[in-house]
């Protein structure tokens, strides 16, 4: 087995002994990215000269006696509305390619690298963040690793296919209703949207800022987490970081679920997908034990909330492009965007208020309740182009509704890993999203390292 | 809030308002859009008024 197609984790412990360089790592990928890429459509630029610069300084560390950082010669690859030193961060769209290139790399991006990973390019992805599918009118489609014929789902779907198709074993997304557990779920990778707040976001176009969440996606839990405590810490760059110290979970996630109380969210989160959905949430439970199912009221509402605050929200962000360049926006995307700039304020208003209720309603549940399962997305990847599903036994436009699992989470920030699960004989997989109180990604993460450590839940790379 | 939601004449006074182009193309789209979005607004619960707006949210 290629090294590529392992964690980041050996991949730095390969480099950190010399058993490879990182230099080898760099161009084995690079060669990789070339190979696959134009079936897979996951990479909008590609940093060659950088990442073997990058390479190469570690490699000199190392020969210097310097001690190497966690992820060492790691490549990850971020999704294009990330900053990256020298590239416009066109966020998915034709219109902000015409922006100047970015001055400096993103903060996480800055992160990663100091801990030793290496940037190998950036990310297709869904024009603005507003997709679901990880279709793009500019780029093409993401294609899904498992399936070429299917979605990778959005708008992480360039960081969905180059790691589920073993391009990069860590990537960056943004998650604002539910993106990178999307992906998660339809790629079958394990993925992690923090809590609110906790990552800062400096560097990165926004989307919603009162809903915008980035975090990694990775095909093991100990990347997982690996990448993501490499990201921690304060930033005063982003304005809505929350004043909290690092709370690591490379040491914890080992714990498994021993002692937790875990639950599944029934009610709201029981109905209206397909038998696959909840099939994966009762294999998952029945190999945590759990028999225990709890409702989380309200959650219908706080999807339609999410939901007004993203029209809204969204549109306020893009409406002098709506006006001055409506013709050079994916009309899928510009016409929602339309749609949101003409909302009557009070919608939004009431919409944000209900927040605090809902979030007090989640806080209640988490009195005697460590961890929540719930369902990722309400089916398996569609395929590529289609437009509508059935869904709660009505035909509805796939776009603006894989994610009523994941919006009601995302609209309080709770902190949440996306579990991929399989079925013998279907190509594709299933998410499960394993949700904790905020600041506990710790106890999300043990969860999910107990469900990848008993075959549960497995992130292979595709075809292997 | 009246029973009687009419999103074409929402859109074509508010395009105006705007300064935003409403042609025949993007129109319909527009219209299912506002009707999902007022389908939305409707299952927003009655809130107290002292409910917390949360423009900046800190969980």
């Amino acid at each position: 087995m290629s090294l590529l197609d392992g964690s980041a984790e050996a991949i730095a412990h390969a480099v950190r002994s010399g058993a490879v360089s990182a230099r080898e790592v760099a161009q084995a990928a690079l060669a990789r990215i070339a190979e696959r890429n134009p079936r897979l459509g996951a990479f909008t630029d590609v940093t060659a000269e950088r990442a073997l610069g990058k390479a190469q300084a570690l490699d000199a560390a190392r020969a210097r006696g310097e001690t190497l950082g966690p992820l060492a010669g790691a490549p990850f690859a971020v999704k294009n509305l990330f900053d990256v030193q020298g590239l416009p961060t066109r966020a998915g769209s034709k219109i902000n390619r015409d922006r100047p290139p970015a001055h400096d790399d993103a903060t996480l991006v800055r992160r990663l690298e100091a801990a030793g990973a290496v940037l190998v390019g950036a990310l297709n992805m869904g024009e603005y963040a507003y997709d679901f599918t990880g279709e793009n009118a500019h780029d093409g489609p993401s294609r899904n690793p498992h399936d070429l014929s299917a979605m990778t789902g959005g708008s992480s779907g360039g960081s969905g296919a180059a790691v589920a198709g073993g391009l990069t074993p860590i990537a960056l997304g943004s998650d604002t209703n539910g993106s990178i557990r999307v992906p998660a779920s339809f790629c079958g990778l394990f993925g992690l949207k923090p809590t609110y707040g906790r990552l800062s976001r400096a560097g990165t176009f926004p989307f919603v800022a009162s809903l915008d969440h980035l975090g990694p996606l990775a095909r093991s839990v100990g990347d997982l987490s690996a990448s993501y405590d490499a990201m921690q810490g304060a930033d005063p760059a982003d304005p809505a970081q929350a004043a909290r110290p690092p709370a690591p979970t490379r040491g914890l996630i080992d714990e498994g679920a021993a002692g937790l109380r875990i639950a599944t969210l029934g009610g709201y989160f029981a109905r209206g997908g397909e038998p696959a959905a909840f099939e994966a949430v009762e294999r998952v439970a029945h190999a945590l034990g759990v028999s225990r199912e709890v409702e989380l009221p309200g959650a219908e509402a706080a999807r339609a909330a999410a939901y007004l605050i993203t029209m809204t929200e969204g549109a306020a962000l893009h409406l002098d492009r709506l006006r001055t360049r409506a013709q050079d926006f994916d009309p899928e995307v510009r016409d929602r965007l339309i749609a949101g700039a003409m909302l009557p304020g009070v919608w939004a208003t009431q919409a944000q208020k209900y927040r605090r209720q809902f979030r007090d309603e989640a806080l209640r549940l988490f009195a005697d309740v460590d961890v929540l399962i719930a369902p990722a997305t309400p089916c398996r990847a569609p395929a590529i182009g289609q437009k509508t599903f059935w869904l709660d036994g009505r035909e509805q436009l796939v776009r603006p509704n894989i994610g009523v699992y994941t919006q009601p989470l995302s609209f309080i920030g709770l902190p949440v890993v996306a579990a991929p699960v399989w079925t013998e004989g279907v190509k594709l997989p299933i998410g499960v999203q394993i949700v904790a109180p905020p600041w506990r990604e710790d106890l999300a993460l043990r969860v999910a390292q107990q469900l990848e450590r008993d075959g549960v839940a497995a992130a292979p790379v595709a075809g292997t | 809030m009246s029973e009687t939601f009419d999103p074409a004449a929402l859109a074509e006074a508010m395009a105006a308002w705007l300064g935003l182009e409403l042609t025949p193309e993007r129109r319909g789209p527009v219209l299912t859009h506002l009707r999902i979005a007022a389908e939305m607004a409707a299952k927003l619960p009655a809130l107290d008024d002292e409910a917390e707006p949360a423009p900046v949210f800190a969980p």
